[in-house]
């Protein structure tokens, strides 16, 4: 109590040590996973990483091959998704229990989303959960269901995106886009980049998301007898 | 009429915080019962790409938190740190600054959420260049406060201030981590963090808005407002030390029990539930420090509007401080995440602790910056009722939305498959989200009664000109 005394009376004590006290936890839960090889499956299982050799370009990727960056039509439909608030209702994490094993697949892992700048894990199932969405769908089913949801899913509150189809990607803000991503860490290579006005022309937000859906879950192949998480 | 008061203090940006909040906060709520609208009709997103529920959610969070909350802590903040010190502001230029940045900074928001520019963390959607005014804004807003601090008249810095210091220091660290990113463009950014380590980070920030922002500051508001409506001091001076210290030390490690069952490590998912269990102990403290400090006086609830407010928010706070430790139990956090129940403990808090502790502190504060009665006692208490109805119509119609959702998600039939398609769930929400919708109605109608009420207040106010009466009165008395 005498150190209370102390602090109550002084505001410049009062401010360290409440700033000391504040900063303990966030420093415990967030600095470690940062360094401790644990936090990404990736370091225990290298498959899960995309081996790509020299001159390879994103275009020769295969489903499960492992992790790669997102081709360029694939990161414009991410950024559509990410400014329409598409994570407020679905979420990209599957977890591991039997029911959502058997609705969406495998549990998703940490190194899945590792190029993923900002996370979209979301918080909220208003719709169901779209980690392992790729695949599972055709690319007209998408187009119908963006369009207009409730034309395929007659239970769903989802809004149309209708515009998405007017939309075109451009390719130098991509390039921009690329270039950022880049800068978080995102291996994209110089040629990549350069090929990005040339993928993109003509294409439209539509293609793009429907591009980003097609892909989510379907670029490791995950092993079912491996423990990947403790 | 305080005209001592009025001299004394620097009151002018009190008044327009205090009424922007109001201003708020029916828009706010009103954008909250629009989406929730949403919800249950489909159909009222027209096709209009700036009014779909995806673009006003953030828009809905935004003008709740920061441009209700936030205007609500600078009224009370700039109110309360000059009475407690027994001096006028240290600068009032710098308070202005505040006010008219902090606004401006809201008048951005209305304008880049609903067009889709967004950074896509939840709570933390305005892109880089709004990060960086609100980080601009809210240092003169700390800096104000903490230098009012430095020359106060009193030797010991009342309790009430350390709540607010606290949330300053600590919504500072998040906001300035959590915003880091790298610009693409004038309005697009991407987080310098990734999956795990960009999660974990989000709802370090996620979970201490809340805490901190929604929590210690309010809690700051409770430790000042409480007291002075019941006219009685707080309850004990021991538990407000521990009440300080255990949040301040505790509340930083939950944001780790928004990932549990997820790609996050283990040991940081049950270290942030291990601790969200033991904050019951502190919280409760503080829930019942306000609450006992009515002892002797239970009767002037009754008569004092304004008292229930408090004493009500209280009760919600207790209530949702007691929840949100059992939903961050793993067992519980398997069925209540990614469901409607966490929505609705969500607004336990937001509705029957934020608003009603920050309406009571309006009040409270209205008819001592005005220097009028407010215009309609009788609409205060019909504010109160639907306040308090309205709240538990929304949280209702969560439990049983989100504990339905979990339970049809996990359910198997006798053949060992899933009972019900995902579809099958949405569709059962139907009825409740409908009530949800009319319970925000009704809490939005109590809404439209105080900013009716404020604004009617406002004009008697100026009508009878007992601003400017309460600042000549004294120098006539000096003089």
């Amino acid at each position: 109590m005498a150190m209370q005394e102390k602090l109550e009376k002084n505001i410049w004590a009062m401010i360290i040590v409440t700033a000391l006290v504040l900063s303990v936890g966030g420093i415990v839960e967030i600095v470690p996973l940062f360094y401790l090889d644990s936090t990404m499956e990736h370091k225990q299982h290298p498959e899960i990483l995309w081996q790509r050799t020299e001159g390879q370009a994103l275009a020769d990727h295969k489903a499960g091959e492992g992790m790669r960056p997102y081709s360029a039509l694939e990161l414009a439909g991410r950024d559509v998704y990410v400014r329409e608030g598409c994570y407020l209702c679905h979420s990209q994490m599957v977890r591991p229990f039997r029911d959502e094993k058997e609705r969406y697949g495998h549990y998703s892992l940490a190194s899945e989303s590792m190029y993923d700048h900002p996370f979209q894990w979301g918080s909220k199932r208003t719709g169901p959960d779209i980690a392992r969405l790729g695949g599972k769908y055709s690319d007209d089913w998408h187009r119908k269901h963006l369009r207009a949801p409730r034309s395929v899913v007659p239970e769903s509150v989802m809004p149309n995106y209708p515009w998405l189809q007017n939309n075109e990607v451009d390719g130098e803000t991509m390039q921009a886009h690329m270039r950022g991503m880049q800068r978080v860490g995102v291996p994209y290579t110089e040629a990549d980049i350069e090929a990005a006005p040339e993928v993109l022309k003509g294409k439209t937000e539509e293609d793009a998301v429907v591009a980003f859906l097609q892909v989510l879950g379907t670029m490791v192949k995950l092993d079912e007898s491996k423990v990947y998480r403790e | 009429m305080d005209a001592v008061a009025e001299q004394k203090y620097d009151l002018g940006v009190v008044r327009w915080f205090t009424v922007m909040a109001a201003v708020y906060l029916l828009v706010g709520a009103f954008v909250g019962v629009y989406i929730a609208s949403e919800l249950a009709w489909p159909v009222l997103n027209f096709d209009i790409p700036y009014i779909t529920f995806g673009r006003l959610r953030p828009l809905h969070t935004n003008a709740v938190i920061f441009a209700f909350g936030g205007c609500v802590l600078m009224a009370s903040a700039f109110y309360s740190v000059q009475r407690t010190c027994g001096v006028k502001l240290w600068s009032n230029k710098l308070a202005w600054f505040t006010f008219w940045g902090w606004n401006l900074i809201i008048v951005s928001a209305v304008i880049t959420l609903p067009l889709g520019l967004t950074q896509g963390k939840e709570y933390a959607e305005l892109e880089w260049p709004i990060d960086i005014a609100i980080a601009v804004v809210w240092l003169s807003y700390t800096i104000n406060f903490i230098m009012t601090i430095a020359i106060r008249k009193s030797s010991h810095i009342y309790v009430s201030n350390w709540f607010f210091l606290g949330m300053m220091i600590m919504i500072t660290y998040l906001h300035v981590v959590n915003s880091l990113a790298i610009p693409v463009g004038m309005f697009k950014s991407y987080s310098i963090f990734s999956g795990v380590q960009d999660a974990m980070i989000q709802w370090w920030w996620g979970h201490n808005a809340v805490g901190f922002y929604l929590t210690a500051g309010f809690l700051g508001i409770m430790y000042y407002f409480v007291p002075k409506q019941a006219g009685r001091p707080v309850y004990s001076y021991r538990l407000s030390v521990i009440h300080f210290w255990a949040l301040m030390f505790g509340y930083v490690w939950l944001g780790a029990h928004h990932l549990q069952y997820t790609a996050l490590p283990d040991w940081t998912g049950s270290l942030g539930a291990a601790i969200s269990l033991a904050m019951i102990i502190p919280s409760w403290g503080g829930a019942v420090n306000g609450m006992m400090t009515l002892s002797g006086a239970w009767d002037k609830l009754r008569t004092d509007y304004v008292l229930r407010f408090l004493i009500m928010s209280l009760a919600f706070y207790a209530m949702s401080t007691f929840e949100g430790p059992v939903m961050s139990i793993k067992t519980v956090n398997a069925l209540s995440h990614y469901t409607d129940w966490t929505v609705g403990h969500v607004h336990s808090g937001a509705l029957g602790w934020v608003a009603m502790v920050g309406i009571g502190a309006i009040y409270h504060m209205m008819t001592r910056v005005f220097h009028v009665q407010m215009w309609s006692t009788s609409l205060i208490n019909a504010h109160f009722w639907t306040a308090t109805i309205g709240t538990v119509i929304y949280i209702v119609a969560m439990w049983v939305s989100g504990i339905m959702q979990g339970l049809m998600w996990r359910a198997y039939d006798e053949y060992g498959t899933l009972a019900y398609t995902f579809a099958e769930s949405v569709e059962s929400m139907h009825p409740y989200y409908a009530m949800r919708a009319i319970g925000g109605m009704v809490f939005l109608s109590g809404v439209a009664l105080m900013v009716i009420n404020i604004i009617m207040t406002v004009i008697q106010s100026s009508a009878q000109g007992s601003v400017q009466q309460a600042r000549t009165a004294t120098a006539a008395a000096s003089a």
